[in-house]
């Protein structure tokens, strides 16, 4: 992508353009990696319904799995995760190990 | 038609506010700008005006509360001094780097400590490289009209640029003086219908603030709002033209008392500018080529035009109402001393601070530094550079 001179940024820096997350990829910035353990997983969507990115893919309403390229590792999904009788379908694992 | 009444600077400005009628406004009390906001509240309660008024807890809520309406797409006003404006820091850089045309009336008040109530323009001058526009006013009909006219300063489609009108605590906020209003319909009129750029309300096209700039992109936001500073001067003088058409009242970038052919100048901000053009009169009638610049639009600063108002001349003294601790010289002195270097030639400058905290200017003060400048201007040479006037030793 070709970056833009100052004469062309939009004023106030505001993004006048809808769902452009979508342009950039911010898996790097992670330090710990949600692991989904798919027989836990009762596919409550809690982990889609509050993932601040679009890390956690669904087709045809179920979790299918999670998209690296979006996840900041915060976590979240992995807290919210009610999983099965006490065990979570959603765990943090430290990058790298 | 235009009204004469006798009102004091605050009710003046809450007047100006009430003719704007804006969207929304978000405020928190601090004297001396508590009765601006307490008037327009009035105005609210009793259906003079269709504003929302959202009252918080803090200035810095105050200043969010208008980044947030402005941003949604309303017209949005508020007011503060000293600590409330100092409270405001953060959001100040927000709203100007957003270009969210804010208006504020700003009652200018020192800052504490040592605590204290009354005016200086501490809190104006900290504020003053924060992005804003920044009108000073030296009476209660100035703050009135640089109230109306920042309104189409700060939302032309140029610049979108927050700004601040200042005017000085108590001595003007607070004091009676002989003011002319405008029709409420007149003003009406010249403000026009305010259209945010990008509003958030606007459900076909969303839109975000406030996203992150990293490196790559930060200095192109940077440099893009520099090149609008540039373009509000032109703006204030269309804007000005405009508004003397309604009121018959002139304004410009800065006012001259008796300058064109002054050999020693006075530099100097609101209402001490008028007692000083009592005294510039009395040493021209003595036959001193005595006279005076006021700097009316201070940010962004017109360093061309005041260089050149002031290159000619042979000593000059500009008078901050609020030190630069550490920083040599009052703030207003190295803004005019920067329009100055540019030329080989220019007049000698000194530096006097002065009435802080509200302590009075007395004629007897500018009588006092016009004596010295004659004295420069006879010499070729100046004795102190910069020195604190009506202090006791």
């Amino acid at each position: 992508m070709k970056l833009k001179g100052w004469k062309e940024v939009t004023p106030g820096a505001v993004v006048t353009e809808g769902g452009s997350a979508l342009k950039f990829k911010t898996g790097s910035w992670r330090a710990f990696r949600p692991r989904w353990i798919e027989e836990n997983c009762i596919q409550c969507l809690f982990c889609w319904i509050y993932c601040p990115d679009m890390a956690v893919k669904v087709k045809d309403g179920k979790m299918t799995e999670f998209d690296y390229d979006y996840c900041k590792g915060c976590g979240i999904c992995a807290l919210e995760c009610p999983g099965k009788k006490g065990n979570k379908a959603i765990i943090m694992e430290e990058e790298g190990k | 038609m235009a009204k004469v009444v006798a009102a004091t600077g605050n009710e003046a400005v809450a007047d100006a506010l009430r003719q704007v009628n804006p969207d929304v406004s978000s405020a928190y009390p601090i004297t001396p700008a508590t009765d601006i906001m307490q008037r327009f509240t009035s105005f609210v309660s009793n259906g003079k005006v269709k504003t929302e008024m959202i009252l918080v807890e803090s200035e810095h809520s105050a200043m969010s509360g208008c980044i947030g309406a402005s941003a949604a797409g309303g017209r949005v006003m508020t007011a503060t001094s000293s600590q409330g404006l100092a409270l405001m820091w953060e959001e100040l850089f927000i709203a100007s780097g957003t270009r969210l045309p804010i208006v504020m009336a700003l009652v200018n008040r020192a800052l504490s400590a040592p605590l204290n109530i009354h005016g200086d323009h501490s809190d104006g001058m900290g504020a003053r490289d924060c992005g804003w526009i920044q009108l000073w006013s030296e009476n209660g009909q100035e703050a009135y009209d640089n109230t109306i006219q920042a309104f189409r300063i700060a939302e032309h489609m140029d610049i979108r640029l927050p700004a601040m009108v200042c005017l000085d605590g108590f001595i003007i906020s607070h004091s009676i003086e002989r003011i002319e209003y405008l029709d409420d319909a007149a003003v009406k009129n010249f403000v026009r219908e305010f259209r945010q750029l990008y509003p958030l309300l606007d459900m076909e096209h969303p839109v975000s603030y406030g996203p992150l700039i990293l490196p790559d992109y930060y200095m192109e936001f940077r440099r893009a709002q520099a090149e609008v500073m540039t373009k509000v001067p032109k703006v204030v003088l269309d804007v000005a033209k405009d508004f003397e058409k309604i009121s018959g009242r002139k304004y410009g970038l800065f006012e001259t008392y008796r300058l064109d052919d002054a050999e020693v100048a006075l530099v100097i901000l609101n209402s001490a500018a008028g007692t000083s053009k009592d005294v510039i009169d009395s040493f021209r009638e003595k036959g001193i080529k005595a006279g005076l610049l006021k700097p009316r639009l201070y940010r962004p600063f017109p360093y061309e035009e005041v260089g050149n108002a002031l290159k000619n001349l042979k000593a000059v003294c500009v008078l901050d109402r609020a030190d630069a601790f550490g920083g040599s010289y009052g703030p207003m002195f190295a803004d005019i001393a920067a329009s100055l270097y540019p030329y080989r030639e220019r007049p000698l400058l000194i530096n006097k601070i002065y009435g802080l905290g509200g302590r009075d200017y007395m004629p007897s003060h500018a009588e006092l530094v016009l004596n010295e400048l004659v004295e420069i201007a006879k010499t070729g040479k100046a004795k102190t550079l910069k020195e604190y006037i009506g202090v006791r030793e």
